[in-house]
């Protein structure tokens, strides 16, 4: 049994608005609006690294589940644009957060990476206590990398976002998840060590109108439930026409389909849980009501989780 | 109508523009269609021609003009 506890998410103060990123590669606000529906992202400061970021969104999920650190049986953190080859940043934001023992563990994966963390530590929770999953990334150092590409640096901005997994109380029961990955889609999107992130946009979105849908529908096939039935859908915030298109596939208007890139932008893996923390702040799920994540990315690696509201 | 105006006919309806393109012409970096309008022609491709197409055949290049859809139509359609 596993259960959700809290969000929590962090966003750094540097406001880009579409007019700053578009002077730097060619393009004005509006047509950034139309292809992406992003208004404006955050960047972290120069000094602020991804460790910083989880850290805070770290202290703010704790905060809301009412824990201390000491509780955690695991940590674990997504990013894929983690400074350096290794280590990752979980052992070091564990160390931030006063541990030195408990077992920390990284997930290299863009996008989707705190929706596998989530499905893995509703796995593991029951035999290693509370699990905290962080999603952090500073995408703005990917997207500064010359050339700067139009497509890429329009969608990007830096947050963390975080969830705490219980393996017995919390406001929603975790159901299910279904996760799949494709290697043979890894040069669609893709972030060499030094060069810029190359991105055939094209194929994502042409396999992840398709992928997501399919991945949601199976789930909730499996539950005996429908997408009309789902209370909101918490999907990783790439762009909002694929969220809309999503939201077509499943017959479901696009507004059960929580969304706030308009205001941050794809913080890439951490965006599912920013979105997450931002939708718990101001609704809450009722008991037997159903909680729909969906993630897709580079990989590709996509999937869904369902969890019901807990009485 | 033969496949080509098929074709041209789901083009114009997802593009939302009554235009002709040529049959080599690219759809998407003539400015024709955009990212998102790939995956409605795909869909209506299916529709149309009856094909079920796996995403193991969902590359752009094989979607990209209306020669290459007719070919794939042509190899794949019952």
């Amino acid at each position: 049994m596993a259960f959700l506890k809290a969000f929590g998410s962090y966003l750094p103060e540097r406001v880009v608005s579409n007019a700053e990123i578009g002077a730097r590669v060619g393009c004005d606000a509006e047509w950034i609006r139309n292809v992406s529906g992003i208004d404006e992202r955050r960047f972290a400061a120069e000094g602020e690294s991804v460790v910083d970021l989880a850290l805070r969104a770290a202290q703010d999920c704790l905060e809301q589940a009412k824990m201390k650190a000491s509780d955690l049986g695991m940590i674990l953190v997504s990013s894929g644009s983690w400074e350096r080859q290794f280590p990752g940043p979980a052992a070091a934001v564990a160390s931030k957060l006063g541990l030195d023992t408990t077992p920390s563990l990284d997930v290299p994966m863009a996008s989707a990476g705190s929706l596998f963390g989530m499905s893995l530590a509703s796995r593991l929770c029951e035999s290693l206590g509370p699990i905290l999953v962080i999603g952090a990334e500073k995408m703005s150092q990917v997207v500064e990398r010359e050339p700067m590409e139009r497509g890429v640096a329009i969608l990007f901005g830096d947050g963390a976002g975080a969830c705490l997994v219980h393996p017995s109380n919390g406001f929603a029961k975790v159901l299910d998840c279904g996760l799949y990955s494709d290697g043979a889609y890894s040069e669609d999107l893709k972030l060499p060590f030094e060069s810029p992130l190359e991105m055939n946009g094209r194929s994502v979105i042409l396999q992840a109108s398709r992928k997501i849908p399919r991945a949601i529908a199976s789930l909730l096939d499996q539950h005996r439930r429908r997408a009309a039935d789902v209370a909101v859908f918490l999907m990783h915030q790439a762009n909002q026409n694929l969220i809309a298109r999503v939201a077509q596939a499943l017959e479901v208007a696009e507004d059960k389909f929580y969304s706030n890139i308009k205001n941050f932008g794809n913080t890439s893996s951490a965006s599912m849980l920013i979105a997450a923390a931002e939708w718990s702040r101001s609704h809450s799920l009722q008991p037997g009501e159903t909680l729909c994540f969906a993630a897709f990315g580079a990989g590709f690696h996509w999937g869904a989780l369902l969890a019901e509201g807990a009485g | 109508m033969d496949k080509s105006a098929q074709i041209v006919a789901i083009i114009q309806k997802v593009s939302g523009k009554a235009l002709t393109p040529d049959s080599a012409e690219s759809l998407f970096d003539s400015g024709l269609l955009d990212s998102f309008a790939l995956p409605d022609m795909v869909g209506e491709i299916e529709k149309v021609f009856s094909l079920k197409i796996p995403d193991s055949d969902l590359t752009p290049r094989k979607f990209d003009t209306i020669e290459r859809i007719e070919q794939y139509i042509e190899e794949h359609g019952n």
